[in-house]
């Protein structure tokens, strides 16, 4: 009689750790589409990771001199080829 | 334009500092950066004001960009020992007006190295940037130049969703009186809060110190181009220990400890207004340091536009 009751405890114990997994709801279905930064996000994005641990932003940029200030700080900053283009637009869009 | 009272002494120091940038192609880049300084003391504390006039090269580099990993620097460069005296020390960009005691400390005699730098990005992603500078120095003292003969490097660590940027410096002077500083720095600037935090520690064989600078600017009070919100209150707290007497490694002969306040106003156009009170406590020592400046910032086109 008691084996029999701690058989059934086990079989109740394991349903019902079985069920709630029963009774997940399904996941939400991914995103088919990831959304694609353009140059201009990912400029930003490489301006706050990298130029804004050193100072704030320019109050004011000639476009005729964005390229150069910008290979300026690309050296200082050891930024790539990719994070020069992507700043450049993020300045001058 | 600075003015500054330190233990009731007050001086006047106009600075002008141009930097000049000019690429050639898309690999080369030619730097220069220079200081015109002036320095007026008032004579016996109450006498007329007497100064004088300073000129000094700060940077002549060229840089050579080989790739997105490694930049050739040939010249005269910035020391990149910790941060302060590469990444800090422009006017329009440092927090408070004084440098912090413990910044000659790895950059002797001058900030300056004559010779060869290699730089550049040892790996990226999106969880971690590692950055690297090798650099070799020689010794002159001529045409300008002014560079001591020394070897070093400096590695960062940057976290880009923590904000969170850890490195370490390393100098070995090579003449005269041969010695190494190890240095090391950390940068906290999280992502949702305008608060900065900056710090260093240096050590040398003969006194070390550390600084730590928090600094928040009250851009969420109606957007940073607000009345308020281009106000930026800072606090800066450093100390230095004197292990025993050495040669001049640029911290102070006794254990020094200096609280700074200050409160920077960031006006349109670049201009920037600093107020700073220090408190310094030192044995025999202690004193009042209070300081204004104002600083312009402008960039403009030194060459004509090229036709397209």
């Amino acid at each position: 009689m008691k084996r029999s009751f701690l058989l059934l405890a086990s079989l109740m114990l394991a349903a019902g750790l079985a069920l709630p997994a029963q009774m997940k709801p399904a996941a939400p279905p991914k995103p088919l589409v990831r959304h694609v930064l353009s140059a201009g996000e990912r400029g930003e994005r490489v301006y706050q990771a990298n130029c804004s641990r050193c100072h704030y932003p320019p109050d004011q940029l000639n476009p005729r001199i964005t390229g150069t200030v910008i290979r300026h700080m690309r050296v200082r900053a050891n930024l790539s080829a990719q994070d020069e283009r992507d700043i450049l637009k993020f300045f001058n869009p | 334009m600075l003015s500054e009272t330190n233990e009731g002494v007050t001086f006047f120091q106009p600075v002008f500092a141009p930097v000049f940038a000019a690429p050639v192609g898309s690999h080369l880049l030619a730097e220069g950066r220079f200081n015109l300084d002036g320095f007026f003391i008032q004579k016996n504390r109450t006498g007329p004001y007497n100064g004088q006039l300073f000129k000094s090269t700060q940077i002549a580099q060229l840089d050579y960009i080989v790739n997105s990993r490694l930049t050739v620097v040939a010249g005269q460069s910035l020391v990149p020992f910790n941060t302060y005296n590469e990444r800090l020390s422009e006017i329009w960009q440092q927090d408070f007006q004084d440098a912090p005691m413990l910044a000659g400390v790895g950059t002797r005699d001058s900030g300056t190295s004559v010779g060869t730098q290699l730089r550049g990005n040892a790996f990226a992603n999106e969880h971690v940037h590692v950055n690297y500078v090798g650099w070799f120095s020689t010794r002159i003292n001529k045409y300008s130049l002014n560079g001591t003969r020394a070897v070093g490097d400096r590695v960062e660590v940057f976290f880009p969703n923590k904000r969170i940027e850890i490195g370490t410096s390393f100098t070995r002077r090579l003449q005269g009186t041969q010695y190494k500083s190890v240095g090391v720095h950390f940068f906290w600037l999280p992502y949702r809060s305008p608060l900065q935090v900056r710090a260093e520690y240096a050590h040398n064989p003969h006194s070390q110190g550390y600084w730590i600078e928090n600094s928040y600017r009250l851009s969420q009070w109606k957007g940073p181009d607000s009345f308020v919100g281009r106000i930026e209150p800072l606090f800066r707290f450093q100390q230095a220990f004197r292990n025993s007497v050495g040669p001049g490694d640029g911290l102070p002969k006794v254990d020094t400890k200096i609280a700074d306040f200050g409160l920077d106003y960031h006006m349109p156009h670049d201009v920037r207004f600093n107020a700073s009170y220090s408190r310094k406590f030192a044995q025999g020592a202690d004193g009042n340091i209070w300081g204004l400046s104002m600083s312009y910032r402008f960039l403009f086109p030194a060459w004509r536009e090229k036709k397209k």
